[in-house]
């Protein structure tokens, strides 16, 4: 038993990431990851509403009619991120305004509703909330890594401290101003996916058909 | 999940609980239940949180008007972190001084004033800017090069004709010449005494003297415009026709904020070059 809580758990992170593996999520990925400071407030808000509406929605789950069962959890799920905006606003008032609409956008991060279907609306309470913070926790880890390496090479800051003094600043270091761009996420992501799969034979998808050679030779 | 048949459930709550979840009547109760749910928790959020909102938004448009007075301010840009590179101090406004045992951070400057404890009053014949009682204590924003200061933000506040004006003022650091001025609240009359608000008529500010030889706050806005050959014109500042009440109020709270009951004291330690 404790080992497949284990597994739930930690499958996410490495294993099972919902955006290397499963590559969901992708959206905010590529939208908050110019500086690190948001991203990190992304990851928290994101983990906190998995585990919010994954645990209500394994709670009532014997109620839950398959018929409007989709409606049912988008309804949580966006009572949550309401909540969650409220807050942040309230308490991280400059960071929420930097974030703009992308905190409201959790409500489609497909992260959450596919947990909501796949494992919360089927299981009970703790491994929910395990299956919840796994999840939020590989979406954090690989949000970190991409955040780290834009804002560095972007900007040549960590969360706003200079580390390399940019030229415009009378520092030596040029601004890669592609980093600054979504499709610096996409080839990040894309490295890092490639690293893993490599690293991780059995995460490579295996070919659905396979394509027939224009010439027979011989 | 073991769950007793149709049959065994007792009372209204048990047929509820084992009804089938495809039922229109379970679908509809259990749809208006969460709906009932969730607008209570989301509802009960916005109304809690609601002073807190607020209040950020008020310190954000501050701080938004002490850059805009300062120069610094660049749309788009963070508001708290460009605010960073101004340094708040703590003025106690008879001596002058600042106030080390008092953190700017922690100083709630409109309760200061609004509190009986911490407010003192004025006495009626000096109280030109109309406003009764001020506080001891009031903060200033400086704003460095490296460690040099290069501009003073004061606030300042009076009566005009109508309500309280409230204005931020950047002096170079002379303790003498006005870099810039910005009136961010009051309620004067739209199309004419509204017109401190405009940035044009703020822009005439720019490197007028305060104070003449003596000390004596000399800074006016004149009525009408200031004639070159006027008597002082480094001091004048042109009118807005049609607001002379208003016009008035600014000047007085100009000189009481930068004379002997407001800031003066403190700007003195400028123009003796002891910053």
């Amino acid at each position: 038993m404790a080992r497949t809580y284990r597994k739930t758990l930690f499958e996410p992170v490495l294993d099972n990431n919902p955006i290397l593996l499963q590559v969901l999520g992708i959206c905010s990925a590529l939208a908050v990851t110019t500086m690190l400071a948001p991203s990190l407030i992304m990851c928290v808000a994101l983990t906190v509403v998995l585990i919010c509406s994954n645990m209500t929605i394994s709670l009532i789950r014997h109620h839950i009619p398959g018929s409007i069962r989709i409606i049912v959890f988008m309804t949580i799920i966006s009572t949550f991120v309401i909540v969650v905006e409220q807050l942040l606003r309230a308490y991280a008032y400059d960071l929420a305004t930097q974030l703009s609409v992308f905190i409201g956008l959790i409500i489609t991060n497909c992260i959450v509703l596919g947990r909501a279907e796949a494992f919360a609306s089927k299981n009970p309470v703790w491994p929910s909330f395990l299956d919840a913070l796994g999840h939020g926790v590989g979406y954090s880890v690989l949000l970190i890594i991409v955040a780290t390496l834009r804002e560095l090479l972007g900007s040549g800051t960590l969360l706003g401290y200079v580390v390399l003094p940019s030229i415009t600043n009378g520092g030596w270091y040029a601004p890669n101003g592609l980093m600054l761009l979504a499709p610096s996420a996409f080839f990040i992501i894309a490295l890092i996916i490639w690293g893993v799969r490599t690293w991780k034979p059995a995460q490579r998808e295996q070919a659905e058909f396979r394509i027939l050679e224009s010439h027979e030779h011989e | 999940m073991n769950r007793p048949s149709d049959a065994m459930a007792p009372g209204v709550l048990g047929k509820f609980k084992y009804k089938s979840n495809e039922s229109p009547v379970k679908i509809l109760i259990v749809a208006t239940l969460l709906c009932l749910a969730c607008a209570a928790l989301v509802s009960s959020a916005a109304v809690l949180l609601r002073p807190l909102h607020k209040a950020n938004e008020v310190v954000l448009a501050k701080q938004r008007e002490i850059l805009r007075v300062a120069g610094l301010y660049q749309k788009g840009q963070n508001i708290s972190a460009m605010f960073r590179q101004i340094e708040v101090r703590i003025v106690e406004l008879p001596s002058g001084q600042y106030a080390e045992n008092i953190d700017p951070d922690k100083y709630d400057y409109d309760r200061a004033v609004n509190d009986p404890s911490t407010r003192v009053e004025i006495p009626e014949n000096e109280d030109i800017a109309k406003i009764r009682a001020i506080a001891k204590y009031a903060p200033v924003y400086l704003v460095k090069t490296g460690k040099t200061i290069t501009k003073i933000v004061l606030p300042v506040y009076g009566y005009g004709l109508w309500s309280t004006m409230r204005a931020y003022i950047a002096i170079k650091p002379d303790g003498n010449t006005v870099d810039a001025v910005s009136f961010y609240q009051h309620g004067e009359t739209p199309g004419l005494g509204a017109e401190i608000s405009s940035l044009r008529w703020q822009a005439k500010w720019k490197n007028k003297l305060i104070y003449d030889a003596q000390g004596n706050v000399k800074l006016q806005v004149a009525r009408g415009v200031v004639a070159t050959t006027a008597a002082n014109p480094q001091y004048a500042i042109d009118g807005i026709s049609g607001a002379t009440l208003t016009i008035n109020g600014v000047t007085n709270l100009m000189r009481f904020w930068l004379g002997a009951n407001g800031f003066g004291a403190y700007l003195k330690t400028y123009q003796h070059g002891m910053s």
